[in-house]
Order: structure tokens, then sequence, then C-alpha cells
């Protein structure tokens, strides 16, 4: 999206887009490709050879959830974007209430700050190659890595904040630039790696052996893990749930003509979350053929594959996503604070994400904090579709809020704490994987709402009052 | 001008990838595939800003 048409650029953000603001769909397919072919995916990609995904489970697992996430994108979130051509939060206004959506806005920017911490730790390690300075996970969730690399990350955090509360246009124009580039980075790194392996034939590419070695080792050294094929299918379908469930991604569809702009995600799955995951993973298989080491340190795997443009590629990467990640972390700070400045918010935000960046360990955590994103986020989604498909059917009022000038709904948040409250005992006290709460939690907080709207609203005359 | 450097920067885009290619049959040794990437890169960076997200003029 350009800036005169984004969710920051203050057109249409409390109306409907105007049918002359609408937009083609070759824009969406080129927003999704640059979207998610980020820095992100060279940290995730070699997680999943890390936790012990098999080479098929990942190809076959990896397609089905991808294919899922478009289905997702498609049906449930077009539909709704193009029919009332709103924001997320204009449209969770309408229903909750400004109050619940200042919350809600809230917590958005912390966990955008999360996801802008582990761009920063990804960044600073690519940086930190031709100085030699050594990125190491601890052991410790909150223990640092060396002190050059702590102050390394302190140096990025602080240029990435500063650029983005200059206001990020510049970044999205440079991020966009990259984009082809990138995608042809992440499938030249997947090239080399496999003839690193002395895969280049397909009897030995089809046997596995070089991906199966690769697991062998890091069990060896980390003890036996497992990643199932329904763990990688689920991970992969919901690793963007706050996206589709959770229906941010209507501020982008609600300028699409029509709704197949819905299968726009597709080139950003099967090129970001497809061909870049296997090509990091493939990254780690080579490093640890090559030099018998399993540390996904992403500057380090893009150094040994292509050297100077792997290094670019990884700083790059991890730039244009934590850039525009703070920025809108600092949009939704000052939305709670609504006399405070916006360049000071995105310096709080950025202040927040590069602690969060000086931990590895918390980076390393990428695969369960999508998931717990998700399962935070994407309920809010079940509300709008509730709204938007089911209350009129049940004689309930849609967009209830609005009609009783009510600051906060009650129904709505009990509807959301209830059950994501419940998905964040079993993901932290329980030990489930994070990505697995997701759709329960969206299906019971649709179902909360429902009824609890059914015994609590009462008729609205034509006025707005209640009667 | 555009058209130019719109052909500049396909040029380079496979001026980057390609040299894993010949990389992977043995074509190209590692060293000479970064550099040739590496060289790509600059040139792609170079020339897409010449005309991708620019307003078209007249």
């Amino acid at each position: 999206m350009t800036d005169k048409t984004s969710d920051s650029g203050g057109e249409f953000e409390r109306e409907p887009v105007s049918e002359n603001a609408l937009l083609g769909q070759s824009k969406f397919w080129g927003m999704y490709a640059g979207e998610h072919a980020a820095g992100t995916e060279f940290m995730i990609g070699p997680l999943f050879l890390s936790a012990g995904a098999s080479l098929q489970d990942l190809l076959i697992g990896l397609l089905l959830g991808n294919i899922l996430a478009v289905l997702t994108w498609r049906f449930l979130v077009a539909p709704i974007a193009i029919a009332k051509r709103m924001t997320l939060y204009y449209q969770l206004e309408r229903i909750t209430g400004g109050s619940l959506v200042k919350l809600y806005n809230f917590i958005n920017g912390v966990l955008f700050c999360f996801l802008a911490g582990a761009m920063i730790t990804v960044s600073a390690s690519a940086v930190g190659i031709p100085f030699g300075i050594d990125y190491a996970v601890p052991e410790a969730m909150f223990g640092l890595g060396a002190p050059s690399f702590t102050g390394l990350v302190v140096l990025v955090g602080i240029v990435i904040a500063i650029v983005a509360a200059a206001g990020y246009s510049t970044v999205a124009r440079f991020a966009n630039i990259a984009a082809p580039w990138m995608i042809g980075i992440f499938a030249a790194c997947g090239i080399v790696s496999m003839a690193q392996m002395g895969a280049t034939d397909w009897s030995t590419i089809s046997e596995g052996k070089w991906w199966t070695d690769a697991i062998d080792f890091v069990q060896s050294k980390d003890g036996e893990k497992s990643f199932p094929f329904w763990q990688i299918v689920v991970f992969a379908w919901l690793c963007n749930g706050a996206m589709h469930f959770g229906m941010a991604d209507l501020s982008i569809f609600r300028f699409a003509k029509s709704r197949n702009a819905g299968w726009a995600p597709s080139i950003g799955m099967f090129l970001g979350h497809y061909m870049a995951w296997i090509a990091a993973a493939l990254l780690l298989a080579a490093q640890i053929k090559l030099s018998q080491d399993h540390a996904a340190n992403p500057g380090a795997l893009a150094w040994g594959a292509l050297g100077w443009t792997g290094i670019l590629c990884v700083v790059i990467a991890g730039w244009t996503t934590a850039n525009p990640t703070i920025y809108r972390a600092g949009l939704a700070f000052q939305a709670m604070i609504p006399k405070s400045s916006r360049t000071v918010m995105t310096l709080v935000a950025g202040a927040v994400a590069t602690v969060a960046g000086a931990f590895p360990n918390l980076s390393a955590q990428l695969l369960g904090f999508v998931g717990t994103y998700g399962t935070v986020l994407g309920p809010m989604g079940a509300v709008i579709f509730v709204d938007f498909w089911l209350m009129k059917k049940f004689g309930l009022e849609d967009e209830y809020s609005t009609k009783t000038n009510q600051s906060i709904s009650i129904p709505v948040l009990v509807a959301w704490l209830l059950p994501v409250s419940v998905g964040l005992y079993l993901i932290f006290w329980q030990g489930i994987f994070a990505a697995y709460a997701v759709v329960p939690c969206w299906i019971a907080c649709g179902v909360i709402y429902l009824v609890l709207s059914k015994m609590t609203q009462t008729k609205v005359d034509a006025k707005g009052a209640e009667s | 001008m555009s058209p130019i450097a719109k052909l500049v920067s396909l040029v380079a885009l496979i001026v980057t990838v390609a040299p894993s290619l010949l990389y992977f049959f043995g074509v190209l040794s590692l060293d000479a595939m970064k550099w040739i990437a590496l060289a790509g890169t600059i040139a792609w960076f170079v020339s897409t800003p010449m005309w991708m997200g620019r307003k078209q003029t007249g």
C-alpha cells in the first residue's frame, strides 16, 4: 500500500474507503510478496530443523498449512473487508467501544515490540560478522549475549528506532525495492546450501541423508525433539493468525476492488513461508555438514552461503521488517495516550524492542511467539465475524457499542479475555504448542460473544437509545 | 530512462541468482559465485530505485 492509502496514512480511517480509492490486484500481490519474505524467515526456517522436523513432513506440511492460510484470508477476511471497507480498528471500535480498542491496541503494540526485537537481533547477528562479534544464544531465557553483541544490538536498535521515528515512507519504498532481490537471495541460499551438502543429483536429493544427518547432529547435542506433521501444518496455517483469523488485514483488503484480492497472500505464503523457510533451514543443514556448528545464527548462515550478499540480505530483511513494526507499535502506544507525540512513542517502542532484542533467546522462541501472538489477538477476529454474519440472524443488533454510545462492551471483553486466559495458561503452564490454541480460542470467543450479547442486549430504538 | 533501468534491474537480478545455479552444477567456484552475486546486488540497488516506486511523469 502507498502512504496515501495505508493504515497509517490518515485516510479513510473512520469511514469506508471510497470507490475511487480502490486498488487493482497487483498492489496486493506485490505487498504480500514483500511482507512475507522478511527477516523472520531467516530465524524460523532453521528452527524447523533444530526442532527435528522430517524433510517430507516439512515439504508437505508447509504446503498444506500455507494453502489453509490463503483460504482463510480469501474466505474469512476478504468478504468482510469488501462489504464494510473499514479498518480493523474502526470496525472493532463500532462493536466494542473505544476504550476496549485502546487496550487491544496497546497489547498489539507490546507484541509488535517483541517481534521487532527479534528482527534487531537478526540484523545485529549479520552486522557483527565482519567485526568478528560473536552471536550466541545463552541458556537462560533472559540471559544476555556477549557484551560486544549486546552493544551492537543497542546500536542497531537506536538506528532503527530513529529512522522509524522519522516516518517510514522511505523505508517502505526501500523495502519494496529490496523485495524481489530478497526473494532471489533466499532461493540462491537454498541452491548453494544443497550444493555445499553435495546434494546435486536426484538420487542424493531424494535419499535425504543430508537432512537426517543434520537432524541427528542437532539431536546429539540438544537432546531428542520432534516436530510432527500436523504441528507443521498448524504452525504454517496460524503463524499469521492475527492477520487472517484476527482480521488485521481488513485494513488492507478494504481497498480491494474484488474478493479475489484475497488470493494475493498466496505469493507471500509460497515464496516467503515455503521457499524461504525451507531455504533458511537448508542453510543450517549445510553449516552443520561443513563445520559441525548447529548455532542458528542468521548472519553466519547467510555469510557461509553467499558472503557479503548474504550479510546484506539479513541486515536489509531484518531492518525492513523491524522498521514498520516499530512504527506501528509507536502508533499503537500513541493511541493509548492521545496527547503524546508520535515521535516520542515510536522511540519508546524502539527502546522496548531494543531491550527485547538484547536477549537472543527471545528471538530463538519465534515458533512459540507467533502462535502466542495469534492466540492473544486472533479472537478479536471472531467478534468481527460474529457481528457481521450472525448478529442479525439471531435477532441481535450489530455494532452495538456505536448504537448505544458505550465505550466498552462487556460481552466482548469477557469473550476475548476468558478464552485467551485459558489459552495462555495452556501455553505457558501446560506447555502446549502455542499455535494449537489459536482456533479453539477464536471459536470460544465467537460463541461467548454471541451468547453474552443474547443475554445482555436490549432493544435499540431508531435514535440509538436503549429501551 | 525507465525501460533501460528496468532492463538493467532484470539483468542484475539474473546476475545475482544465476551464479548459485552455476555453482550448483559445478561451473563456478564458491568464491566466484559470491563475488558475481555481490556485483548483481550492487547493480540491482543502483538501477531499481530509478524506476520502482517513482511517479510516472508526462
